[in-house]
């Protein structure tokens, strides 16, 4: 055995969708993060129900970097239509755990490979009914590689304990059944591979969470009132979390609801519901990914001239069209950010980990009310539907914003003297009623064609016009009220890089091999659009600016650039999409094409010439 | 709260609302002269004057169109929300959990429900949503200048357009087909019949669809055409006479000639009555209402009057048991989770 390698490798499970897997892994997951090790897990599923191969990816990291590792050190192969591709994907002196049924050849030599019992080992479980034997089998390497690499056993029961919501049989059912394989791989295993888990303290006071449902919760503490959705993938656990917590949180004596979850005939609906239900005074919202965002298009122009508060989740997968719906993108954002025919401008929030997703669920809600207009959160599925460690939730530290309303009274204060859509305050942001305000003056009627300050029919040119205006002011408005964006400043860096969304760990995790290499950077992760002063600050503040995304055109690279045509010559592209979460490889590489280590060259000064050439390319393209 | 109500000129009489007809109009209607539409939104203003409704309990909604243009000729002491083409059930349906008090009007047309709204017209009945789904129907898309709709008449001939090669739509069939639980036909020539059948859409307790036949007199009014007022009225067939006699309102009820045939009571106690005219016809069994309205089609007739109904049912809102105060003026108190809640909320995490 070379030396050992503890806390600081990752694990690939290569199985069959529909098997009950799941469990299983996200056994291993909780257990190892119960033990104190940062991890993290990543379902890497095909679009189908049953029978086609899946990969759950696991990381193991020491130093807390959880983006997708590109090398596969641990591999467990349970499907027998992938196990010539799981074997191929060991790196080279990893360990390949693979179940004895399946007769193919183990041809390399320079891994570490052990032959699993699993059918065998389940049949002797008879405690386990026949009909379970398949989806249970599934702990049986669960044990063995709790054995194998030292996964607590009693984290294993905790794991198992939470998943079957406290039920004793079924969790001692699956526990017997790990417990078969740990016993059974001491018995049979010699240990001829390099890695090693420890117990550490580095998750201690954390949760382990998805996207999906810390942006549900965060509704619920916003006060959501109304979610109408349609089912889509990675979108549809959000509005099930809302159908699973809601009557939990919001739940009262007379046994009467505060909220209504409508699932819709489609997106369209979804959304003109939602906007219906936010004109009424609701704080409203929906959930969709890619395809449903392009249905909805209409109806976000609408709210956003209509000036209609409401929040649409887009978790983002992999477009266009159908695209590869169970594949993770960033590539929604130049879309979103002028969705609509016409002059539209979307104010978008860009969560960067579960814990946003939490604080974003009910900051929207209060951006939407405030500037009443559209707020798009824009997630993934890799943050919306993986585990992730996070901070615990926070509890909302500024009351509910909602925004300029007139009641009765005030129309009565007012002697019924208002405009809909007249800027009293110089923000652009107009006055609105609740319908169902008693008072006579109360009304105004909402459409999308031409309207003047008091919502009356108008083709005026000249009123159009300053209608257009004042939408354009109210958005320059949006900049004092979203998220500003995180900053870390490294002392003497050469670049500067802009990120956002669920690449953060990936690119922090670039950024320290760079800086080991001699490259030293500062980041910043831009968390809203539109964009603040400090985003142009640090722009300005770096002689190049590199905007890492996960999409294929640099769409936030294209966005900065139409917000700063002075500053875009400094901005430089690293945009890669292939439907896997981001990796601190193709961060680094794509980074290296613009920058160069000093180390790396005894003169110094001649890299930063260099630098300056390839500014002058890319300003010239 | 006490308000103060625009002043009403001495003469002008007020209903038990203490509002005078006027409160209840729109603006002036920019449709053209004589266009089925004006009338229908006259016998709005009417129908809701005579139930003493007050115009801020009522919300309208509209998609695209010229039929959908009308929400602004009734009720300006109304919200309104004039919104995308065939999407207006959607909006509604979302609006009217604001405030379940309220009462939903929506004004559509037949290329507004029958062509692009199609989907969320179905769906807006399958649910049941509290509210009066209006189509005018007039067989033609106006603003664009007379394209056939999908309830034009197979053969119909138009200037421009030619020959409909297309079977119609029948608003009626599809509403009972996707169990509709208020299902009425009306002609914008039979105000009378408009605005009792109005009254009683607007007391019903669930979706009540009104497919009116309301001529479009640019571009599809010739005699022989079926949305044409002659035609209409050479062919119009009522099912019955009919009166809406509001809730506990006894001197009516005592007032009401013998001879009714049938009385349908509606949830909130007020009473459809049905006189029989020729034959017996029970609006409440959904297979002889379409088998009425097949018999129709094939004997060419403009049957009106009230199809369908299903008193008894609970609507959209009725089955999320919703708190009594309207969910729009529930307030952070009632809608955001305590403090502690949110320890419990980590521990439920892993």
């Amino acid at each position: 055995m070379n030396q050992k390698i503890v806390n600081e490798f990752s694990i690939t499970v290569g199985t069959v969708n529909g098997s009950g897997s799941s469990t299983a892994n996200n056994t291993i997951l909780r257990a190892i993060f119960k033990m104190g090790i940062p991890v993290s897990g990543k379902n890497l599923f095909p679009s189908n129900i049953q029978g086609q191969p899946t990969w759950y990816t696991i990381r193991v990291n020491k130093d807390g970097f959880l983006g997708r590792d590109e090398s596969q050190h641990i591999v467990v192969a349970i499907n027998p239509a992938s196990f010539a591709r799981d074997l191929e994907s060991v790196a080279p002196g990893g360990a390949f755990f693979y179940a004895d049924d399946i007769k193919q050849p183990v041809t390399r030599t320079d891994i570490t490979a052990y032959a699993m019992p699993i059918k065998q080992l389940i049949r002797a479980q008879a405690e386990v009914p026949s009909n379970l034997r398949d989806l249970v089998g599934n702990m049986v390497y669960v044990g063995i590689l709790a054995q194998m690499i030292g996964i607590d056993l009693e984290k294993i029961h905790a794991a198992l304990d939470f998943h079957f919501k406290h039920r004793e049989k079924p969790t001692m059912m699956n526990f017997n059944t790990v417990k078969a394989g740990v016993d059974w791989a001491r018995a049979n295993l010699t240990k001829a591979d390099p890695f090693f888990l420890e117990p550490m303290n580095k998750t201690d006071g954390m949760i382990m969470a998805d996207g999906n449902t810390a942006a549900a919760l965060g509704a619920i503490y916003g006060g959501v009132q109304f979610a109408a959705w349609y089912p889509i993938t990675p979108a549809t656990s959000l509005a099930e979390s809302l159908n699973d917590y809601l009557p939990i949180l919001r739940k009262r004596e007379d046994g009467k609801h505060t909220y209504a979850v409508v699932q819709a005939e489609d997106e369209l609906a979804a959304l003109g519901m939602s906007i219906g239900a936010g004109w009424g005074g609701l704080r409203a919202m929906t959930s969709t990914s890619g395809p449903g965002l392009s249905l909805m298009t209409e109806f976000a122009g609408l709210a956003y001239y209509a000036e209609v508060p409401v929040v649409i989740w887009d978790v983002q997968r992999i477009g266009p069209s159908t695209g590869l719906p169970t594949r993770t993108s960033q590539g929604d954002l130049t879309f979103t950010a002028h969705i609509g025919h016409g002059d539209s401008h979307s104010v978008i929030l860009l969560p960067g980990d579960v814990f946003e997703c939490f604080e974003f669920g009910w900051k929207a809600l209060d951006l939407a009310e405030r500037l009443q207009t559209p707020i798009f959160v824009l997630s993934d599925l890799d943050m919306g539907m993986n585990q992730w460690m996070s901070k615990p939730f926070e509890y909302p530290n500024t009351p509910m914003d909602r925004g300029k309303v007139l009641t009765e009274k005030d129309i009565e204060g007012l002697k019924g003297n208002w405009g809909r859509y007249l800027d009293k305050d110089g923000d652009g942001i107009p006055y609105r009623t609740l319908p169902g305000n008693q008072h006579p003056m109360s009304a105004y009627f909402t459409r999308g064609t031409g309207h003047d300050e008091y919502a009356k029919y108008t083709e005026e040119a000249h009123i159009f016009h300053r209608v257009m205006e004042r939408l354009k002011l109210k958005h320059e408005t949006a900049k004092e009220y979203v998220p500003a964006p995180i900053v870390r400043e490294t002392r003497g860096a050469e670049v500067g890089i802009l990120a956002f969304g669920s690449t953060e760990s990936a690119v922090e995790e670039a950024r320290a091999q760079l800086a080991a290499d001699g490259l030293k950077s500062s980041m910043m992760r831009v968390r809203a659009i539109p964009f603040n002063k400090t985003v142009e600050k640090f722009i300005q503040k770096y002689e190049q600016v590199i905007v890492v995304e996960m999409n294929r055109d640099g769409q936030m690279h294209q966005l900065l650039c139409m917000d700063f045509p002075a500053l875009a010559p400094k901005l430089k592209s690293v945009a890669f999409q292939d439907g896997l979460p981001a990796s601190a490889k193709w961060i680094r590489e794509g980074i290296l094409k613009f920058a160069k280590p000093a180390k790396s060259s005894p003169k110094g000064k001649k890299k930063v010439a260099v630098k300056k050439t390839s500014a002058k390319k890319g300003a010239k393209k | 709260m006490t308000q103060t109500l625009p002043m009403a000129g001495a003469a002008a009489p007020t209903n038990t609302a203490g509002l005078t007809r006027k409160d209840y109009q729109g603006s002036p209607s920019t449709l053209c002269q004589g266009c089925g539409h004006n009338s229908i939104a006259s016998q709005i203003v009417a129908a809701c004057y005579e139930m003493n409704l007050v115009p801020e309990k009522i919300l309208k909604f509209s998609g695209i169109g010229c039929s959908s243009k009308s929400p602004t000729y009734f009720l300006n002491r109304s919200f309104g929300f004039n919104g995308l083409h065939g999407r207006m059930p959607s909006v509604a349906t979302g609006a009217l959990f604001a405030d379940a008090s309220m009462h939903g009007i929506g004004v559509s047309g037949d290329g507004d429900t029958a062509s692009i709204g199609m989907g969320q017209f179905k769906h807006v009945v399958r649910r049941n949503v509290d509210m009066v789904y209006i189509v005018e129907n007039n067989g033609v898309y106006g603003l664009t200048k007379g394209q056939f709709s999908a309830t034009a008449e197979v053969g119909l001939e138009l200037k421009k357009q030619g020959t409909n090669q297309y079977m119609p739509i029948d608003i009626c069939m599809e509403s009972i087909a996707s169990n509709a639980t208020f299902v009425a036909r009306s002609f914008a020539g039979d105000p009378k019949q408009v605005k009792e059948l109005l009254k009683a859409a607007i007391a019903h307790n669930g979706i009540a669809v009104l497919d009116i036949i309301s001529p479009c007199v640019t571009f599809n009014n010739q005699d022989n055409a079926y949305h044409s007022y002659a035609w209409g009225k050479d062919h119009e067939a009522p099912l019955h006479e009919l009166s809406f006699i509001p809730a506990r309102d006894e001197i009516m009820i005592e007032d009401i000639e013998p001879g009714a045939e049938l009385e349908v009571e509606l949830h909130d106690g007020s009473v459809v009555k049905l006189k029989k005219l020729g034959n017996d016809y029970n609006p409440t069994h959904r297979w002889e209402a379409l088998k009425m309205l097949e018999e129709a089609q094939r004997e060419n007739q403009l049957v009106t009057g009230l199809i369908y109904v299903e008193p008894a049912k609970s609507s959209f809102t009725d089955t999320y048991n919703l708190v009594d105060m309207p969910l729009n003026r529930l307030t952070e108190a009632d809608l955001r989770p305590a403090h502690e809640t949110i320890k419990m909320v980590n521990e439920m995490m892993f």
